[in-house]
């Protein structure tokens, strides 16, 4: 899978690096953006609360 | 040995050694990275929860009620200025404390609106947190308050029960350190009124359905208050649902706003004012 990828990407072994890194970024932002907090919102155990269920 | 003399077998064998080590599928390989790839999800998520995003929330918690009370205190200022002419020049000496009657109590808000600060210099020095109505989601992982006031318990300086709950981790964490409250340690509730000192009694662990403790009289559902509690409820173990850790503390003074902040809470509301 990401040997695949690495085959795919274009460029010399520096631009390859490059852009990983810039793919990395890409994902983790998309992540922190929208992927994690639609989980949080959905697995929130997180009961501070007495009495309520 | 004999194969490496004969030449078209090792030719074979390189083939097949090409052939295994780069294959078109290799179904395995793919689902072993799928899963180190789940796995460092999983770490990813974990890691934004209690560490990214909790500190993101704090920060701006924090800010939120730097706001709302500095919009009090500049609401207080521009309307009756005249008035307090005692109180002002009597808090800029700091003498005797004065004894400004019983405290004021406002009406319930509606769900999710702000109504208090909370102030705990356990915290942190500079810890303040916005207080809105209600244990929704939409309070506690809001943020713009973070911690959230039992509908039906009393309000700020009423005789009875202020309880309050707020996430011990992750969501901006506004109890992390209610395990670290001492006696005798100020918990400042502030309101557009004034300010209400609360002095930290004790804390206890109970379990999620032990709703007495919200009670008007903490643990006695059906006595009649006569104290003035303010209780806070977050959960226990960190990072665990299974308890509840509950403090409590009792109403000790209270303050109009033209009095000014108590002193010790009020180097971050002067902070707040010059932005």
């Amino acid at each position: 899978m990401y040997a695949a990828l690495w085959r795919v990407l274009p460029g010399p072994v520096w631009l390859r690096i490059l852009l990983v890194f810039v793919l990395l970024a890409a994902v983790l932002f998309a992540l922190a953006t929208w992927v994690f907090p639609w989980v949080d919102s959905i697995v929130n155990n997180q009961e501070v609360t007495v009495g309520s269920p | 040995m004999s194969v490496r003399a004969d030449q078209p077998l090792s030719e074979e064998t390189r083939c097949a050694h090409r052939r295994k080590r780069r294959p078109r599928l290799n179904v395995v390989g793919i689902f072993g990275e799928l899963l180190i790839t789940a796995g460092i999800l999983v770490l990813a998520f974990l890691g934004w929860q209690l560490w990214w995003n909790d500190m993101i929330m704090a920060g701006q918690q924090s800010r939120a009620a730097a706001e709302i009370s500095q919009t009090w205190i500049d609401d207080d200022l521009s309307s009756n200025e005249p008035a307090p002419a005692a109180p002002e020049a009597s808090a800029t000496v700091e003498p005797a404390p004065v004894d400004f009657g019983e405290p004021v109590v406002r009406e319930a808000p509606s769900n999710a609106e702000t109504f208090a600060v909370l102030y705990v210099p356990r915290f942190g020095e500079d810890y303040h947190r916005s207080i809105a109505e209600g244990i929704g989601s939409e309070v506690l992982n809001s943020s713009r308050s973070g911690i959230g006031h039992y509908p039906d318990t009393q309000m700020p300086g009423e005789v009875g029960n202020f309880a309050v709950a707020a996430h011990r981790s992750a969501n901006g964490g506004g109890m992390h350190l209610i395990n670290e409250l001492q006696l005798g340690d100020a918990i400042y509730v502030q309101t557009a009124d004034g300010y209400y000192t609360y002095r930290f009694r004790d804390l206890e662990y109970v379990a999620p359905t032990a709703v007495d403790v919200i009670a008007p009289v903490p643990h006695n559902p059906d006595a009649v208050p006569a104290d003035r509690f303010i209780t806070l409820t977050s959960c226990n173990p960190l990072l665990s649902t299974a308890e509840r850790i509950i403090a409590y503390g009792v109403l000790e003074a209270w303050q109009p706003t033209s009095a000014g902040p108590p002193a010790e809470v009020a180097t971050v509301i002067n902070a707040q004012a010059q932005g």
